[in-house]
């Protein structure tokens, strides 16, 4: 047996991987020529999915990566919403304001989290509600707003329905799958790992040299640049601006719910989750208060029992890695002596590694 | 002008009594409940369906209702915080975010979306007034409240300092597995305080529903109050929360003087200055900032 074959082999791609790859190349592009077959029902619905995605893997960024769980996130997409209507009525392009509106919302998260981030835990969770709280409270003093009646974003009227409808999903598809690429080639890179030892254990990954507060303050603003875009899309389709619908918790319960359904700290997870929560809506929504009941109850036992979702446990069951941002170590098999280890020694890595 | 302080400090009390559940248990569990403002609305309501259906004076509804909490707040510690601080420190506020989304929307369901007050349940206290010097009117309602507060407070902390049982539960906050090699029984501890915690939250609900109106979602606002005073009142000892609930008052009484709307605006505002001053200064985060008495030993 020459030495090759009994060390162990460090790989990030692997056949599925590169599979899976293909794959989301040809859902892409299937997804961009989808209005064209769609109703336009449907085209709507397709739209919120992608915000949905956007909010489960912003707050995935934020909590399963940044280990920053805030409950104060509907803030974000509130004021994605609100710049947007400001700076509509300020006489810019409709369209093109939704994306200034996110820029300046990720301008705006960084002096917050010079401050934020230096609580922990649930002081930081109920510190961004109370943050959220105060901003729809002052919000709700802009006289173009008129409190709690709100406005419209009626310069998008000029274009004719469909026209809009289109627009805005093909704007929902490239927003999710340039945030998603964005994130993923984060985790990939050397922002990456030091990502997953904060996530790990702050502490440790602090004493060898990871720069802690940096990497979360990158997530943060990241995470508030894309949950402002999401708003801003929301607002697209919605057309009017409530500040109570837009800075309600309720948003941050979603991405709660989607991403500990998903898997928390999981790339694929906060997708998957997305689609659960997309089809649960669909079929349930209809039910009012004892969906929201369902969603309630099904965070609480999914954090009792299955903390790391379903793809975390589909991934630690059969080492499944579609997206792969992090690597592994495959000990050889056929190597009769490793036979008993080899296998733990592969759970350990898969542990260690989890995204 | 010197009228509505008294108001002010007196709405402390109010503050006071709900904040003080929430920091006792981050003290001792080192959890924040965020179902905290939906358990105390949720004791509302159930003094209300007592008055309303059973005609039993909130007062004496307190006797069923604060039990019921207590029974609560330990089945709460058993079933689920135990189970999910095993978890790391970020998986408690989701399970409790998770529990508060169930309780708002369980009341809406069986309650509806209208306000309620236990208010014509308990006579003319609820606007029976006593005229100080200098013709100050102060509500007979917010000196109790107020005077529960002082009262509760005092005793926790008696409870804490004095008692076998106090001196347990602090030496679980303390330091659960050493405080396990001396004998303390830490699961048993930590369910007991989670019970106290939930009678001082039973408590608070009653009083929101006499001074206020409250609707199955008011548990959330409750919840940033009871924050905001604790973290305004900062380490020590239980009597900074009774100031942080009074400063939380004041500022919001002062907010609605400059603004219509300016209540909740001036509350949010004094809080985020205390937290920004108390963070330039200590340069150590919020670690010791929700403490309760750990080292104020007799």
């Amino acid at each position: 047996m020459s030495a090759a074959s009994t060390s162990p082999v460090i790989e990030r791609g692997t056949t599925t991987s590169r599979i899976a790859a293909i794959a989301v190349a040809v859902i892409i592009a299937l997804l961009a020529i989808a209005p064209q077959f769609l109703s336009a029902g449907a085209v709507d619905r397709m739209t919120a999915l992608f915000i949905y995605v956007i909010l489960a893997a912003m707050w995935n960024a934020l909590a399963g990566f940044g280990g920053l769980v805030s409950v104060g996130q509907q803030v974000f997409f509130g004021l994605g919403a609100y710049f947007a209507i400001r700076l509509a009525d300020a006489g810019l392009n409709p369209f093109a304001s939704l994306f200034v509106s996110a820029v300046i919302v990720g301008l705006v998260s960084w002096p917050l989290s010079l401050f934020m981030l230096r609580l922990r835990n649930g002081e930081f969770a109920i510190g961004m509600w109370v943050i959220a709280a105060l901003t729809h409270l002052l919000v709700n003093l802009d006289r173009l707003v008129q409190g709690e009646t709100g406005t419209s974003l009626i310069s998008l009227n000029v274009y004719d329905a469909g026209t809009r409808r289109a627009v805005i999903y093909w704007l929902a598809l490239a927003s999710m799958t340039a945030l998603l690429a964005i994130l993923f080639g984060l985790l990939r890179g050397s922002t990456g790992a030091a990502i997953r030892a904060i996530r790990d254990n702050e502490d440790a990954a602090a004493s060898v040299g990871v720069r802690v507060t940096g990497t979360k303050r990158l997530l943060f603003v990241l995470a508030a640049f894309g949950i402002g875009i999401a708003g801003a899309l929301w607002l697209a389709t919605s057309i009017t601006f409530q500040p109570k619908t837009y800075f309600n918790v309720q948003w941050t319960a979603y991405m709660i719910f989607m991403v500990l359904v998903g898997g928390i700290g999981t790339f694929e997870g906060a997708i998957l989750g997305a689609l659960v929560f997309f089809l649960i809506e669909t079929w349930f929504g209809g039910t009012g208060v004892w969906y929201l009941v369902g969603l309630g109850a099904t965070a609480v036992l999914f954090s009792l029992f299955l903390p790391r979702g379903l793809w975390g446990t589909v991934e630690e069951r059969f080492g499944l890695r579609l997206l792969p941002v992090g690597y592994r170590v495959r000990l050889p098999g056929n190597a009769p002596a490793d036979e008993g280890t080899a296998p733990s020694l592969e759970r350990t890595t898969l542990d260690q590694e989890k995204a | 002008m010197s009228n509505q302080i008294i108001q002010g400090i007196l709405l402390g009390g109010y503050y006071a009594l709900i904040a003080c559940g929430l920091s006792f248990m981050f003290s001792v569990m080192r959890i924040i409940n965020l179902a905290h403002g939906s358990l105390a609305v949720f004791a509302a309501f159930a003094l209300w369906w007592l008055a309303s259906r059973f005609h039993i004076s909130p007062f004496l509804g307190l006797l069923i209702v604060l039990p019921l909490m207590a029974a609560i707040g330990w089945a709460l510690q058993r079933f689920l915080l135990e189970r999910s601080a095993r978890g790391g420190a970020l998986l408690p506020i989701l399970t409790t975010f998770g529990l508060a989304i169930v309780i708002d929307n369980m009341l809406f369901e069986q309650f509806g979306a209208d306000t309620r007050s236990l208010a014509p349940y308990i006579g003319s206290l609820s606007y029976d007034s006593w005229e100080w010097p200098g013709s100050i009117y102060v509500g007979k309602l917010a000196v109790i409240m107020f005077a529960t507060a002082v009262i509760l407070l005092g005793g926790l902390q008696l409870f804490l300092t004095r008692t076998r049982l106090g001196r347990s539960i602090r030496a679980t906050s303390e330091d659960p597995d050493t405080a396990g090699l001396v004998g303390v029984d830490a699961r048993r501890a930590n369910a007991i305080a989670a019970a106290i915690a939930m009678v001082t939250v039973g408590l608070a609900g009653a009083f929101l529903g006499m001074r206020a109106t409250f609707d199955p979602y008011a548990g959330a606002p409750q919840l940033l109050f009871a924050f905001e005073a604790a973290v305004i009142g900062g380490a020590g000892s239980l009597w900074g929360t009774l100031i942080g609930g009074i400063v939380l008052a004041l500022a919001q009484t002062l907010g609605a003087q400059v603004h219509p709307q300016g209540f909740l605006i001036g509350g949010h505002a004094v809080f985020l200055v205390v937290l920004f001053v108390r963070l330039s200064t200590s340069g150590l985060g919020l670690r010791g900032l929700l403490r309760l008495p750990s080292r104020s030993a007799p």
